[in-house]
């Protein structure tokens, strides 16, 4: 689409700070979460799950669970959609929901889900679970990434792979990704200094606080309504109506408000469940996921296994750059071993650079989308090599980076050519920043790191309702994970001239707008924003036409100046200016209500940059990491609500110190999950981290009008490497495999 | 013609080309004229890819124009968190 | 097991409800008497998303038993602002965007209610270990700090 003015001198309102539109619901406790939703005679679900990490199930015996007063019905795969087949490939898309949502022969990981029981309470529910006889073969499992891709490894499932796999692989692996350009072994040739080293991450989880739950509607004319935390309703509208064998249409889907979601939900888990258990018993079935069960199905990210090399000259420029990635993705296809090579190298302008991603199944459960699926982790390796080539050639971190920084018209690791992009700005203002040069103490390390994310467009749709006092309502099929609704109301006030507080913008559901793309890829400021923006002039060309007739001057001679329809200029005559509600409030005697839309895929995301630079120090008694000081500097295109741009940046960062200190999945040898809960799956708590300063930088995107990239996933991307960074330069040892929990720095202390 | 660039891994579907030229006036061009000049690459196509032209990555809509010198690269579909 | 008649007060009001002898507060609190507010984010007394106050004392009102509340009083988040004027804390939250999901608002807001009860003079690091049981995915508690410290200054002046 052709985006014409991004000349707009000066904002009125984008760019201030405004109260969030639901900010007196969120703080009395009246915002309807997931699990806020009750319905007379409903009834609660609740999942029978696998212990076991690889098992055929021989048989499953509902009989004592059935009897048991107050069970109202059992619901196992033989209730969901028999069109559903597995193939390879993108073909197999739904098959791969509908066996991780309900386990067929197999089960596949510690926590899969095999039946599921209605109830009158959740207590009796609970109870029935207890009272279903499953009896299992068990199967030998995997669970590591490079043990699956070892000769011998169990096979997971014949034929997951796709196409793009060379042969000679172990059947565990599902995809291959392989790009670059130039070449690495002359590049090498040329560098003064090489380093070559392996890194390993564990998967972490996105640890919203609000566990998934549903409350789910379905009668036998297949006509249902559900109500779920989601990142994405439309979405779960169409995998649930293809796994209940329903028209799409049928089925109703409302979200509700959601407690974090982070890419964890943007994917069906009890959802397809409640309906099926609501279908057999004429009921609205609640189901809520307990704290275990969100740890050990759904979620987290996939585990990695990377090799990197990268050679350098003496005065800092990078000659060559390749990198190994193998990422472990549960037991389902779509681990982001692709996109995890596409970002590796993508902040820095090389000649030489080869990357290789592999997608890895294990009996772990199915991966899903963590905030810039797969670049922290890359991050973490290619950054942490610069690093010590840095210290080991006497050179400063900054300075090297800017040096071999991508800027406008650099060729892109992953192929393209950059448009405007903010590295180099970044890396600046990092460079000047007060945090760069403050003094350190002895015991205290200071790390920097970049990372990057594409961004994402997708499918959307807005309209824009006027009011006949001049106010105005917005629809939008985005669900609000952060504060969007009110960055499309801002936007819709700059465009329309009318205050931010006469505009209600609201999550609308699946019956009210076209098809919305889940709330991902940083897309819902950019993309719904964009929309919000192009809906607001279709209103405004409306309100126009409204004027010129009104004038009896033709429509090209009416403009839209500060909220009112003006005559163009003085050959269009003299009129009074008519305002928003002038129109408005006579628009159902002069032609009937006036309605902006947009319904499109706006498609210029654009990709953005980070810089972060933080301290830590290492208690050399106990191994432990005390954050001291954080800077995140990203840039942001332009910032339409600035506050919640710095919480994007300030959460990504927090979330990646608990990915570089903390956070991991422990996997027993027999293959269950050993710290599914908050307790010993800490994420970072209030007294352990400093405050989180910000400075966000503008370097207008070509893609949007007022020139916004999406800030949410690219925040993420350079904690791991950073705190690795700081932690080598305070301790004196580098670490290659995360989380650094105190036990693995005392070891690396020990060892040195 | 456009000229279409593969990343790396798709080699082994065009006996080593990772360049490929078809006729196309749109992102829907390129992606039949390249599942017709090298039919093994139809399934990959098939399974969904992004396209970047001059530097833009377009992530599902195919009308999107193209020029005869624009700059087009295949890429993994994209996915975010 | 025979259900349990519980007589309590919350938010002031006296109110009676009948409970499974297991289950917790917060169960009751939600199913039993529609308030909402409090959250489970855990069930274990880790996330404090639960948090309420039982006769004075903050509590996970997840690891409370519904029958434990009998002759108690209990505070949550819906009875925070009482007329049409926020609590200063509530105010404070929306001003500084202390919250993005704001699914850990309710019990976070409970939780520094009491602290302020206590210590209207706190420390950042007093703030941030009295917070270290409620936990927050989104913000990286800065924002949520700040608006604390800012708040317990505004109410010291006032008082």
């Amino acid at each position: 689409m052709a985006l014409d003015d991004q000349s707009k001198p000066y904002f009125k309102f984008v760019g201030t700070r405004p109260k969030r539109p639901d900010g007196i619901d969120k703080v009395t406790g009246r915002a309807k979460f997931g699990a806020d939703s009750y319905a007379a005679g409903m009834l609660h679900g609740a999942i029978v799950r696998s212990p076991h990490a690889h098992a055929r199930i021989k048989s499953i015996d509902t009989s004592e669970a059935e009897a048991l007063k107050g069970v109202k019905a059992v619901v196992t795969r033989a209730d969901f959609s028999k069109d559903i087949k597995f193939t390879s490939g993108k073909d197999s898309e739904h098959w791969n929901v509908l066996e991780n949502v309900m386990a067929d022969e197999k089960v596949l990981y510690d926590g899969h889900a095999l039946a599921a029981i209605a109830a009158t309470s959740a207590l009796i529910a609970r109870d029935a679970v207890k009272l279903v006889k499953v009896e299992y073969e068990i199967l030998s499992h995997v669970t590591d990434v490079d043990e699956a891709m070892a000769i011998g490894a169990p096979v997971i499932r014949k034929g997951a792979s796709d196409k793009s796999v060379p042969s000679g692989l172990h059947e565990n692996v599902v995809s291959y990704y392989e790009s670059g350009h130039g070449d690495v072994e002359t590049g090498f040739t040329e560098a003064d200094l090489i380093i070559e080293e392996s890194f390993k991450t564990e998967a972490t989880h996105q640890g919203y606080i609000e566990p998934h739950a549903c409350l789910a509607s379905l009668g036998s004319d297949g006509k249902g309504e559900l109500w779920c935390t989601t990142q994405g309703h439309f979405s779960f509208q169409k995998v649930c109506a293809a796994l209940l064998g329903l028209e799409t249409s049928q089925l109703r889907v409302t979200a509700s408000e959601i407690g974090g979601g982070f890419g964890g939900k943007t994917t069906v888990f009890i959802e397809p469940v409640a309906l099926a258990l609501s279908r057999k018993t004429n009921r609205p079935v609640k189901i809520v996921m307990s704290r275990s069960e969100v740890f050990r199905a759904t979620g987290p990210t996939a585990s990695t296994s990377m090799d990197i090399k990268i050679g350098m000259k003496k005065d800092g420029t990078i000659t060559a750059g390749q990198g190994t990635f193998r990422l472990q993705g549960g037991a389902f296809p779509g681990a982001p071993g692709g996109m995890t090579a596409m970002c590796a190298f993508a902040p820095y302008a090389l000649k030489n650079v080869h990357q290789i991603g592999y997608s890895v199944m294990s009996n772990r459960p199915k991966q899903a989308a963590y905030r810039a699926p797969g670049s922290p982790m890359a991050a973490f390796a290619v950054e942490s090599v610069i690093d010590a080539l840095c210290k080991k050639l006497d050179l400063d971190p900054i300075e090297v980076r800017l040096k071999n920084a991508s800027r406008k018209g650099t060729k892109a690791s992953y192929g393209p050519t950059f448009e405007e992009i903010g590295l180099v700005e970044c890396l600046e203002t990092a460079k000047s920043h007060s945090h760069y040069k403050a003094p350190l103490k002895k015991g205290q390390g200071r790390g920097i790191s970049c990372g990057f994310w594409f961004n994402f467009g997708g499918e959307t749709a807005v309209s824009l309702a006027l009011s006949e006092d001049g106010t105005v309502q917005i629809s939008v099929g985005t669900p609000d994970i952060g504060g969007s609704r009110a960055s499309i109301a801002l936007m819709a006030a700059e465009e329309l001239g009318i205050p931010y507080d006469h505009i209600r913008c609201t999550v609308a559901d699946t019956a009210t707008l076209g098809y919305n793309e889940i709330s991902h890829g940083s897309r819902v400021t950019y993309a719904t924003g964009l929309a919000t923006i192009k809906a607001a002039r279709d209103a405004i060309n409306k309100l126009c036409k409204r004027a010129a007739e009104k004038w009896g001057i033709p429509e090209e001679a009416v403009k839209w100046e500060d909220g009112h329809a003006v005559p163009s200029g003085p050959n269009a005559g003299d009129f009074e200016p008519l305002s928003l509600k002038n129109i408005s409030e006579k628009m159902g005697k002069t032609g009937g209500p006036i309605v902006g839309h947009f319904e499109a895929n706006p498609e210029g995301a654009g990709v953005s940059f980070a810089t972060h630079i933080v301290d830590a120090e290492v208690d050399p008694e106990t191994g432990k990491t005390q954050i001291l000081r954080y800077t995140v500097i990203q840039d942001a295109g332009k910032a339409i609500h600035p506050s919640y741009v710095e919480g994007q940046f300030q959460g990504g960062a927090a979330q990646g110190i608990g990915w570089a200190l903390n956070e991991e999945y422990i996997y027993g040898s027999d293959g269950r999950l050993q710290n599914a809960g908050f307790l010993d799956y800490r994420i970072p708590l209030a007294s352990d981290l400093p405050m989180i300063d910000t400075v966000i930088v503008e370097v207008p995107n070509p893609g949007h009008p007022y020139g916004v990239r999406g800030v949410g996933e690219t925040s993420i991307c350079p904690p791991l490497a950073a705190i690795a960074n700081a932690v080598s330069q305070a301790a004196g040892v580098r670490l290659t495999e995360l989380p650094m929990s105190p036990p693995s720095i005392l070891a690396a202390l020990k060892a040195e | 013609m456009v000229q279409v660039n593969l990343w790396a891994g798709l080699r082994r579907f065009t006996d080593g080309h990772d360049v490929i030229e078809v006729e196309a006036k749109n992102i829907s061009d390129i992606l039949k004229g390249v599942s017709k000049a090298y039919p093994a690459l139809k399934e990959i196509i098939d399974g969904g890819v992004s396209v970047s032209v001059d530097g833009r990555i377009i992530s599902s809509g195919v009308t999107e124009p193209v020029n005869q010198d624009s700059e087009i690269f295949l890429l993994q579909q994209l996915k975010g968190g | 097991m025979s259900n349990i008649h519980v007589n309590t007060t919350v938010n002031g009001d006296e109110i009676g409800f009948l409970c499974d002898p297991r289950e917790t507060l917060l169960d009751c609190l939600r199913d039993k008497l529609s308030l909402t507010g409090a959250k489970e984010g855990c069930g274990t007394g880790d996330c404090g998303a639960c948090s309420v106050k039982l006769s004075g004392r903050l509590v996970c009102s997840c690891l409370v038993l519904g029958a434990e509340a009998e002759g108690q009083e209990i505070e949550t988040i819906e009875g925070m602002s009482r007329d049409e004027n926020l609590h200063p804390l509530q105010e404070k939250f929306i001003e500084y965007a202390a919250l993005q999901c704001g699914i850990c608002t309710p019990g976070i807001l409970v939780a520094t209610k009491a602290l302020l009860e206590k210590n209207p003079d706190p420390t950042e690091t007093e703030v941030r270990y009295w917070l270290a049981g409620n936990l927050c995915r989104c913000t990286g508690y800065d924002k949520i700090i700040r608006a604390i410290l800012d708040t317990a200054a505004d109410m010291r002046e006032a008082s």
